[in-house]
């Protein structure tokens, strides 16, 4: 069989490849243009080489955000993660309760990010919130306007609220697909509690707990929305993640060559940390098949 | 080990069962002798791994009591009964090598290491896996996972009954005849009290002592392959064991003759006049064809050469007789009775077997 050779077949792929140009081509060499170059003003640019990249490799301010990105990341997926797990094994199983259970879960993931934000900036205020009055009241000493850990603390407990269900929602279709001779197989071997979550459900769950992780880790890696709308990077600097740091340089201070190399390395340290993490766990699940 | 008592036993999956017909196992009361192997037999949907289910305590009944040698254990959870069971489908521990999920139900009770690792080793053995105990479970195939299920449900020496539920449904023809091989052994060494699911008669009547019939969520007839070969106590017994099944004909009895479509037959003991649906049972076995004008009139459609011997599929106004002739024996067109032996000769009155007057 003589297969027709026929190149116009080319053309198919114009409106994707038009697509893809203008949604993140074009823009992503902006950025890797103003990050190469300097420019005093009157649109002409010259070039600066490699001079950005060392400047942000050897700023401190730069350090520091990432410290705290990588706090923040770790901290929230820390407690995400084992809580949304725990959530999907405490939630009835079917009928009517289940279905309430999923609907009540899925409303934090659809409120908008600044929404979110403006919902927890009023109600950690001290004065008019429910939240910051009633612990004024209590005695304790919180304020997330002065307080560092008043602020983080804030600031984790909104992310929380937000994006638990989210991981619930995946433990808890992971669990749902475990057929019921697992848990009867665990009675009859008097498997303990502890056992049959260490031995059925977890392994049962990897895969979409995987999936959970991932989507957490980037998605907090780069939040910027919430975090500002409640603290706008402070007290100081003390919640300055690194996309509103970013922002900061870019658009307060107008520093494009820095912010760009900044936008670029930001860019290829979550493909990095994304691309270890998938072969890590694609490898681990051969290994355990082989 | 273990003597399970049932007693008045009935489970409905309906939250308020009210009429009969709610109840997916009828009211039951039967003792499981300690050390005996069971086989319990029905087509699907019986009841018969409900029956399971509620003596491992998985389900529990909607009224009745179970007894563990007389300790009454209805409410005792699964893990207190100290059961072994294994499921139609392989359920294995895919995280734990082979070697772990034999030593699992070990481990949860405690049992000394070097125990364990005999104990596992002798297992593997039985079950011919030695050369797979450091692999992990999850890429074995599904009868390599059957045989790791069934090695976990015999690894505990010391469990009340062992139950088997269809376990051999995913294992090859070959590999079947050496697991029940090595189940009937299992039974022959140690004396577990055992019972095992099948809807395969086969299975069943190589299997087990005792054979338990089950229909329509009742226990029809509990005895040896030979009674419910010769004396079947429900047409459903006769046309489920017997290959092919006891030809069941409406009949008119009175006394020792029986008219079947108005041809008088002899039954050679007496049995008054039963009112109701009365039928005649014969197993093919039991029938031979003839010629004359004695027995039913019938004409033969079809002969069928199994090997062994050969089955005559004849019809009798309408409805089908069948025949087991030897295989050397020459069955010619003209043959057009049938008759039948008188000690095979079965009277049914609504379905359940008459017994013979003076026996």
């Amino acid at each position: 069989m003589n297969k027709t050779v026929n190149q116009k077949a080319w053309f198919l792929i114009l409106p994707v490849l038009l697509l893809v140009a203008f949604s993140a081509v074009i823009p992503l060499m902006t950025v890797v243009n103003y990050a190469f170059q300097d420019t005093f003003g009157n649109n002409k640019f010259f070039w600066a080489g490699l001079d950005w990249f060392r400047d942000m490799l050897e700023s401190e301010r730069m350090w520091d955000a990432l410290g705290r990105q990588i706090a923040f990341s770790s901290i929230i997926l820390a407690i995400e993660i084992p809580l949304g797990v725990f959530v999907a094994l405490n939630m009835p199983k079917r009928g009517f309760w289940a279905s309430l259970c999923l609907v009540l879960m899925s409303l934090p993931l659809l409120i908008p990010w600044n929404v979110v934000g403006t919902i927890w900036q009023i109600f950690g205020r001290v004065d008019i919130g429910l939240l910051g009055y009633t612990l004024d009241a209590l005695g304790i000493d919180y304020n997330y306007t002065q307080g560092f850990y008043a602020a983080w603390a804030t600031i984790i407990v909104m992310d929380v609220w937000h994006w638990t269900s989210l991981v619930a929602l995946l433990a808890y279709a992971g669990l749902q697909s475990i057929p019921d001779a697992y848990y009867q197989a665990a009675k009859i071997d008097q498997a303990s509690r502890w056992k049959v979550f260490r031995f059925i459900e977890l392994p049962k769950m990897m895969g979409v707990l995987m999936i959970a992780i991932l989507l957490r880790f980037m998605d907090s890696f780069m939040i910027y929305t919430e975090p500002f709308v409640v603290t706008g990077g402070g007290p100081g600097n003390s919640t300055t993640l690194l996309s509103i740091d970013l922002v900061k340089m870019a658009l307060g201070q107008f520093d494009l060559g820095p912010a760009a190399a900044f936008s670029i390395m930001y860019y290829l340290v979550i493909l990095l940390i994304s691309y270890v993490f998938y072969t890590v766990m694609t490898n681990l699940d051969k290994r355990e098949d082989s | 080990m273990a003597k399970i008592t049932l007693d008045n036993l009935a489970h409905s999956y309906l939250p308020n069962p009210t009429k009969e017909d709610d109840f997916a196992l009828k009211e039951l009361n039967h003792d499981w002798v300690d050390g005996e192997a069971y086989a319990l037999l029905g087509s699907s949907g019986c009841g018969k791994s409900t029956l399971l289910n509620i003596i491992s305590g998985l389900l529990h009944p909607s009224q009745g009591r179970i007894l563990f040698n007389d300790r009454d254990v209805t409410h005792a959870p699964t893990t207190q009964r100290n059961i072994a069971q294994v499921f139609q489908f392989p359920v294995v521990y895919d995280t734990m090598t082979v070697r772990d999920n034999l030593a699992f139900p070990m481990r949860n009770r405690g049992a000394d290491a070097q125990y364990i690792k005999d104990r596992v080793q002798q297992i593997a053995a039985m079950i011919g896996m030695e050369a797979m105990l450091d692999k992990k479970a999850r890429g074995l195939t599904a009868d390599a996972k059957q045989k790791i299920s069934l090695g976990r449900g015999m690894v505990r020496e010391d469990v009340n009954a062992l139950l088997f539920d269809e376990p051999l449904t995913v294992i090859d023809p070959h590999m079947k005849w050496e697991l029940r091989t090595q189940l009937k052994s299992l039974h022959h060494e140690f004396g577990h009290t055992m019972i095992y699911v099948t809807h395969d008669q086969t299975e069943a009547l190589t299997f087990a002592d005792k054979v338990v019939v089950m229909y329509d969520g009742r226990v029809v007839q509990m005895g040896t392959p030979q009674e419910l070969f010769e004396t079947p106590q429900h047409t459903f017994v006769g046309y489920f064991i017997g290959s092919p099944g006891m030809n069941v004909l409406d009949a008119h009895v009175s006394g020792s003759t029986a008219v079947i479509a108005g041809h008088e037959i002899a039954l050679g003991k007496g049995y008054g006049t039963p009112s109701g649906k009365v039928e005649v049972g014969v197993r093919p076995e039991f029938a031979s064809l003839a010629t004359g004008d004695t027995g039913l009139p019938v004409t033969i459609k079809r002969v069928e050469d199994v090997g062994r011997h050969k089955i005559v599929r004849a019809d009798f106004h309408g409805s089908e007789i069948n025949v087991i002739a030897a295989e050397g024996a020459s069955i010619s067109p003209d043959m057009n009775r049938i008759v039948f032996d008188p000690a095979g000769i079965n009277i049914y009155n609504d379905s359940w077997r008459v017994a013979p007057e003076g026996v």
